[in-house]
């Protein structure tokens, strides 16, 4: 038995080397360094006037690929409904952990609006600045879960979580259907373009990114607090 | 090698990490390792797809007015989302590893993968490492030298 475990792990080990063998010599043949970018340079100068946002990723995610986007979106909400789904309900009388002592709650209670003011300044400067929906919508998720963590005892509002998910995800789609509405494509940029680098700039943009961190914040919490509630152990 | 020194180093690293995640689903027994070895691969491959539109003289793409070159902005835009949706599959993962440790109490591959085949024949009602299809008995084949014997009467 233990011979043909070694062996099989031998076996791991040499396809292994064989895949950073071949994945070195094709990447050998790139030339590295300076891409391309035959997409991206038309893109490059494209984008400050098609969509005013001098974030070019941010035109990239939400003006180029926005139906892309809303995908992506629906894949998270997938993972976040089959987890839910998996893991189950838990039962109204199931034992809880205690809460954490008094230095975890504390620090904790402190951490909640300094995250929250940071995840919304993210979320609301990712046009401008690095950053939008999907990075600042993580640290929303975990503004909402390090509570949680620091008093397990408290049971979580699944329902108004998932009410705040949908509300983003029909927010970002109604955007999308207006402009279809005025005749023009789905989820194209509309509203002044305003001046480029400024906060209230790039039409539509901001608002599609607020939708975005706002979903990808309430399904992450929701996620992390189904894992969290699941039942303890009977012991 | 035609390559500039920094990027040959960040390149291997993007490879390095995908054969170690890759190497880690092969040879772990444990499901979580094999889920951490997965998000090591997929840590690989974000980066390999950053470094793809990589530029060493230009910026990141965002406009302040220098006038500098600046690096594609489409693969950033994809990683961007990848490692968010990374982060779901990862959770759902997680949570099915939850339910399988709950239902067998432990995350043993070897063991689990015994259990599992065992549960399943027994809902199928057949013993374990047989199958509901096979054949009840023996069949009765016909011996070789009859056949023999056969071919050479007719010869």
């Amino acid at each position: 038995m233990v011979e043909r475990r070694s062996v099989r792990d031998l076996a791991a080990l040499l396809f292994a080397g064989g895949l950073a063998f071949l994945l070195l010599v094709i990447g050998a043949q790139f030339v590295f360094g300076s891409a391309p970018m035959l997409i991206g340079q038309e893109i490059l100068k494209a984008a400050p006037t098609e969509t005013g946002a001098a974030n070019i990723v941010t035109a990239v995610v939400l003006g180029y690929r926005g139906i892309d986007t809303l995908g992506e979106i629906a894949i998270l909400f997938t993972a976040a409904t089959a987890a839910g789904l998996v893991l189950g309900k838990r039962r109204e009388n199931a034992r809880r952990d205690p809460d954490g002592g008094f230095i975890l709650v504390a620090s904790a209670d402190l951490l909640f609006p300094l995250l929250l003011v940071v995840g919304f300044y993210i979320i609301l400067h990712g046009h401008v600045t690095p950053g939008g929906g999907f990075q600042g919508g993580v640290i929303l998720a975990a503004a909402f879960f390090i509570p949680l963590l620091a008093r397990p005892g408290t049971p979580v509002n699944h329902g108004g979580i998932s009410l705040l998910e949908g509300l983003a995800g029909a927010a970002f789609i109604i955007i999308g259907l207006v402009s279809l509405y005025q005749g023009h494509e789905f989820l194209r940029p509309m509203l002044e373009k305003g001046q480029l680098g400024s906060l209230i700039s790039a039409g539509t943009l901001p608002l599609l990114y607020l939708a975005v961190g706002l979903k990808v914040g309430a399904e992450l919490a929701g996620l992390l607090a189904h894992i969290a509630d699941v039942e303890a152990e009977e012991s | 090698m035609s390559l500039p020194e920094p990027g040959m180093t960040l390149y291997a690293g993007a490879i390095g990490l995908i054969v170690i995640g890759i190497a880690g689903i092969v040879i772990s027994k444990n499901l979580f390792r094999i889920l951490l070895a997965l998000v090591i691969a997929e840590a690989g491959a974000n980066m390999m797809l950053v470094l793809a539109g990589f530029r060493f003289e230009a910026i990141a793409p965002i406009i302040t007015g220098q006038g500098m070159p600046m690096v594609d902005p489409v693969p950033q835009a994809m990683v961007l989302t990848a490692i968010v949706i990374g982060v779901g599959i990862q959770a759902l993962a997680l949570s099915l590893i939850m339910r399988v440790y709950k239902a067998y109490g432990t995350l043993d591959m070897r063991v689990l993968s015994r259990r599992l085949e065992q549960d399943i024949s027994n809902d199928a009602g057949v013993s374990p490492g047989s199958s509901e299809e096979e054949p009840a008995g023996v069949r009765p084949l016909p011996s070789p030298m009859g056949v023999i014997s056969k071919q050479g009467a007719d010869a």
